[in-house]
């Protein structure tokens, strides 16, 4: 780990002002990732931001009839919100088969969403990495990839996004409100916060250097039946080798969202009016255009079957 | 004392304190967190520095150039031990590869700095300053391309690669049912909770090493070879152990390189291991590709037992034993076995928790399941038809004991056996439901083992061995054991481990600990008893009993034996040939449970049930925990463990808990233990067995039986992953 100075902030204003006062600098929430990343020297900010102690922490109702997310909301009191539970049973479920109840203890809602790739050969400083270093190739490509992304990925870069709560999001069509160093606001649908791999597979997201997640916002309730199927080699505490997020409706129509496939939360809508048809033709959808490598090309038909296993499951 | 003919009745026969389920009596210092392990040692020497090893980023070459400037100009940096500074190292007989690279790289993570600083992180970021050029060279990292160039390796410790009796060729060729199938096990990692830790102080030429490690008398040799020191000088400690399973039989890098480093600070240095190290810097068990042949007449009896491993390691290395057990499980006129070895230049191979037998029954026990099938008779009958009381390959030798047909005949009944349906036929909602069953066999060892017992006036018994105890429960089987030896309750004993000033024992490994380290107590309680008797002008046919030694009409506190000062008395316990006279093995059945996923193919074990049959239960509750842990372990062996190999760059890509993923509390619902009654005269006076290897030999082939009744598609290769079924299931409903 490099040394590094440190700084508390009170408020959103300060957070992005101490931004602009410190090149280099990054925010920290929990810490759940960026410490550990830290610590193998992947990440090396000079100052870190400790936004943690924001008022950002509150779930409220918004006008429409959705719910505004506090950045700072913790994991765990996302998923036990008694709304969130009754109204976007998806993401309560997403969340608890994330991670362990420590770290969703600590986990925010907004370091939830930016946390990075586990993809190994990120995590070994000696090997060849295009996301931790631009330009010095990609060593999961020919390598170890059982795990990595069948859809999305470019030459440079096959690592997914590891996020659970992402996929639920991804799913609830989900809005990232955000604040930059002069002070103004935008929101950012879900479906463009995440960035493709492309060139750049260091760059994951759309958020300017300095910009502040300050919450994430849901519409309004869309009924149905909430089913998250997270696949692994072991019934906890494991990433996702692919994950299915659906929200069915009684007439079979609904939303699909998949995890463990690439670089992003993956939802195609237009498959999805294929869902009253079945898990087939909505999987080709999702995964139409899918490269895959010798190890994991078992996720596409994983996916159709996981989906129709959660079709079946919402029909009762 | 010497165990040269079957053990009689003696006080460890009264099983008042021996034998009953014990909780730990060292368990309130875990559950405080005041059991000192290793690395938070901090109040025995004073003035700490913290060492942080730099492991080789290449597997095979050599260091072209190694710039220390940036990182000795680093804040709080003390030192830098590399190997153009260390001065001459020897190479322990333990250890493959050197513990301090350099120039030459033999593995990837091979340590070939250590930064010495002030604090951890002061440490850990000037290792990152260290700047290597490297010169990489071309290596072996493949062992399925490897095994054309595998050769007839030199026997490992005291098991000949061949065997070979009757005419197996002929034999299987002639068999009316034949199983030819080949199998894989992936390279497993020991990942135990504890880093390998250490603190080194020297005090003039005299070196102390607080230290994890299971086996120290063979460590303290290896480390003076490796220092060029003499043993005298060198003294471990290494009370408690946060596991180890064959990981810390021998020195590591903390070791040498914590001595290295408090020699080159001239203050005592910490150095641990992080987790990507316990991977690559250190040992693991080595994949195998095994071949097994059965054949067998239509009734089911086998004629021909072929078994064949290959397996890599580094050069001057060994194979993984995996045929061992083939030679002595089943009966059989026409037999062969045969180990390869080919160079890989992955990092070193070495024993992890039943070595030989945990992967070799994971191809075996499979390969009969196959048999069974085919034959169409029920595996158990298949077994119990195919039972042997002798050493198949010297019949004139039996087993001392061997219950085999009656661990499978009672699991069967308890477990529900009789429920079991044809392959793919059982379903419960969404889940393929099936059952597999396995044989368990592990070899019993026994080694030399001393102790010495101290008798206080307060009539305490304080028993002093280097045996070490892992978790396993040793401090307790120690202190059950003086206990009924010298008539005292278990809170009158006080046990003393791991320390290299102490008697030397067995140490823990190859599930030989308990009873040989045991049987030392029981030589040394025997000649304090022999002392007692004697201070007090007692007969000796003395009873010790109730705090008391009773002769004719006397009655005497026992420690008014030691009113007039301490008496202390020392014993080894050396074996005869018994071992050679009788086969000394444990034996077991495990039953599995589970549950695949009709739709994904998730497989979640839903049950497991172990019947061991392992001479004297010591302590069950301890054996039972030892068993239960097993399971767990081969289930992660069935199911999920597996060093993921680069074969390009020559290292385990999935080095830390969060890639190379062991069973959570999720996958394990439900485990149960019986043990046997029984007491086995050949093999100590503890008639005790092993039990800690035993629980996880044949559990992964039970597992993978299993998912075999489950959903009927047989899968060879192990772990058995989801994607190894995905499109052999039954077609989506």
């Amino acid at each position: 780990m490099k040394s590094f100075t440190y700084e508390r902030v009170d408020s959103a204003a300060a957070a992005t002002a101490a931004f602009a006062r410190t090149p280099g600098a990054r925010f920290i929430a929990g810490g759940t990732n960026l410490l550990d990343l830290m610590k193998l020297e992947i990440e090396t900010p000079q100052h870190l931001i400790d936004v943690s102690r924001l008022a950002l922490d509150k779930i409220e109702a918004t006008a429409d009839g959705g719910l505004r997310i506090g950045a700072m909301v913790r994991n765990t009191d996302l998923a036990s919100d008694a709304r969130v539970r009754r109204d976007y049973g998806l993401l309560t479920r997403a969340l608890v088969a994330s991670a362990s109840g420590q770290l969703r203890n600590k986990a925010t809602t907004a370091g939830n969403l930016l946390q990075r790739t586990r993809c190994p050969y990120f995590y070994d400083t000696n090997q060849p990495c295009n996301k931790r270093q631009p330009g010095s190739g990609c060593a999961a490509i020919g390598g170890f990839n059982r795990l990595h992304a069948v859809v999305g990925a470019s030459d440079a870069c096959i690592a997914t996004h590891p996020s659970d709560m992402a996929v639920a999001m991804r799913a609830l069509d989900a809005a990232i409100e955000t604040v930059d160093a002069a002070g103004k606001a935008r929101a950012i649908p879900i479906a463009d916060f995440y960035r493709a791999p492309a060139k750049t597979p260091h760059l994951e997201t759309v958020l300017a250097p300095g910009e502040l997640i300050t919450a994430v916002t849901l519409p309004k309730p869309v009924g149905g039946t909430h089913i998250y199927h997270k696949v692994r080699d072991r019934a906890s505490y494991a990433f996702a080798l692919i994950s299915v997020g659906a929200i069915v409706q009684r007439d079979g129509s609904g939303r699909v969202a998949l995890g463990g496939v690439g670089y992003k939360p993956w939802r195609v809508e237009a498959a999805e009016a294929a869902l009253p048809r079945g898990a087939k033709p909505v999987a080709d959808g999702l995964l139409a255009g899918a490269r895959t490598t010798h190890e994991n090309a078992y996720k596409l038909p994983l996916v159709e079957r996981t989906l129709a296993g959660v079709l079946t499951q919402a029909k009762g | 004392m010497k165990f040269d003919t079957p053990a009689t009745t003696n006080p460890i026969d009264q099983m008042k304190i021996v034998g009953k389920p014990t909780n730990r009596i060292e368990g309130p210092l875990k559950t405080t967190g005041t059991a000192p392990y290793a690395y938070e040692r901090h109040d025995v020497a004073a003035n700490q520095a913290y060492g942080y090893v730099v492991g080789s980023a290449i597997a095979k070459g050599r260091i072209a150039s190694m710039n220390l400037d940036e990182a000795r100009a680093a804040p709080g940096v003390i030192a830098i031990v590399t190997a153009d500074n260390a001065g001459k190292l020897a190479k322990g007989d333990f250890n493959t590869a050197k513990l301090l690279g350099g120039p030459d790289i033999e593995h990837y993570h091979q340590a070939i700095a250590l930064v010495v600083a002030d604090s951890f992180e002061q440490a850990r970021a000037a290792a990152s300053l260290v700047r290597v050029e490297y010169a990489r060279g071309k290596g072996a990292y493949d062992l399925a391309a490897a095994i054309d160039t595998a050769i007839k390796p030199k026997a490992s410790f005291g098991t000949e690669p061949d065997s070979a009796v009757g005419n197996f060729a002929a034999a299987f060729a002639a068999a009316p049912v034949q199983i030819d199938a080949r199998y894989t096990t992936p390279d497993h990692s020991h990942a135990m909770m504890e880093p390998h830790a250490s603190i080194a102080a020297w005090e003039g030429d005299k070196l102390t090493v607080w230290t994890s490690n299971q086996m120290i008398a063979w460590s303290v040799g290896d480390m003076a070879k490796t220092l060029g020191i003499p043993k005298e000088n060198i003294r471990f400690d290494s009370p408690y152990i946060g596991g180890g399973f064959g990981g810390k039989l021998f020195n590591r890098a903390d070791v040498l390189l914590a001595a290295l480093g408090a020699k080159a600070a001239k203050r005592p240095v910490k150095v641990a291991l992080p987790r990507p190290l316990m991977i690559n810097n250190t040992t693991h068990r080595p994949a195998t590709i095994q071949r097994v042949r059965l054949g067998a007449t239509a009734d089911g009896k086998l004629t021909a037992i072929g078994h064949e491993s290959w397996s890599g390691d580094l050069p001057g290395g060994g194979p993984e034993t995996a045929v061992a057990q083939t030679r002595l499980l089943y009966a059989g006129e026409n037999r062969m076995t045969a180990m390869r070895l080919a160079v890989l230049d992955l990092p070193e191979g070495n024993a992890m928790r039943a070595p030989g037998e945990a992967p070799g029954l994971m191809a075996l026990e499979i390969a009969v399941d196959e048999l069974a099938e085919k034959l169409g008779i029920d595996p158990i009958a298949l077994r119990v038809l195919n039972d042997t009381q002798v050493d198949p390959e010297k019949p004139s030798r039996p087993f001392s004991q061997r219950q085999l047909n009656k661990c499978l005949e009672t699991g069967a009944d308890k477990f529900g056996w009789s429920k079991r349906a044809k392959p793919g036929a059982t379903r419960d909602g969404r889940w393929l439901v099936g059952m597999g069953v396995a044989a368990a066999f592990r070899n019993n060892l026994n080694g030399p083992s001393a102790a010495r017992v101290r008798l206080a006036k307060s009539g305490v018994v304080t028993v002093e061995t280097d045996m070490t105890d892992i978790g396993t429960g040793t401090y307790t089987i120690i202190a059950q054991t003086a206990a009924e030896m010298m008539g005292v309750p278990l809170d009158k004993v006080a046990v003393k481990l791991g320390d290299s000033a102490f008697p030397v024992s067995a140490g823990s490994g190859g599930q030989w600990g308990a009873n040989s380290s045991t049987a030392g107590v029981y030589a040394a309680c025997v000649k304090l008893r022999e002392a007692v008797v004697q201070k007090l002008g007692l007969a000796s046919d003395a009873v010790f009993a109730g705090g008391k030694v009773k002769a004719g009409r006397r009655s005497v506190a026992l420690g008014d034996a030691a009113a007039d000062g301490e008496l202390v008395a020392e014993d080894k316990m050396e074996y005869g040939d018994l071992a050679e006279k009788f086969q000394q093995s444990t034996f077991g059945a495990h039953f599995v449970e589970v549950g695949v996923d009709a739709m994904t193919g998730e497989i979640r074990v839903r049950r497991m049930l172990a019947v061991c049959a392992a001479g004297r239960i010591l302590n069950p509750k301890a054996a039972r925990s030892q068993v239960i842990g097993a399971m767990t372990m081969g289930a992660g062996a069935a199911l999920m463990e597996e060093l993921a190999v680069d074969k390009r760059f020559g290292f385990f890509v999935n080095h830390d808990l969060a890639g190379y993923e062991v069973p959570v509390h999720a996958d394990i619902p439900h485990q149960e233990v019986i043990f046997l009654d029984e007491a086995d005269p050949t093999t100590s006076p503890m008639k005790a067995k092993g039990v800690g290897e035993l629980g996880i030999c044949g559990v992964a082939a039970a597992v993978a039986n299993a998912v075999y009744n489950a959903t009927g598609v047989r899968v060879r290769n192990y772990p058995i992953t989801l994607d190894k079924l995905l499109g052999k299931l039954p077609d989506m409903v």
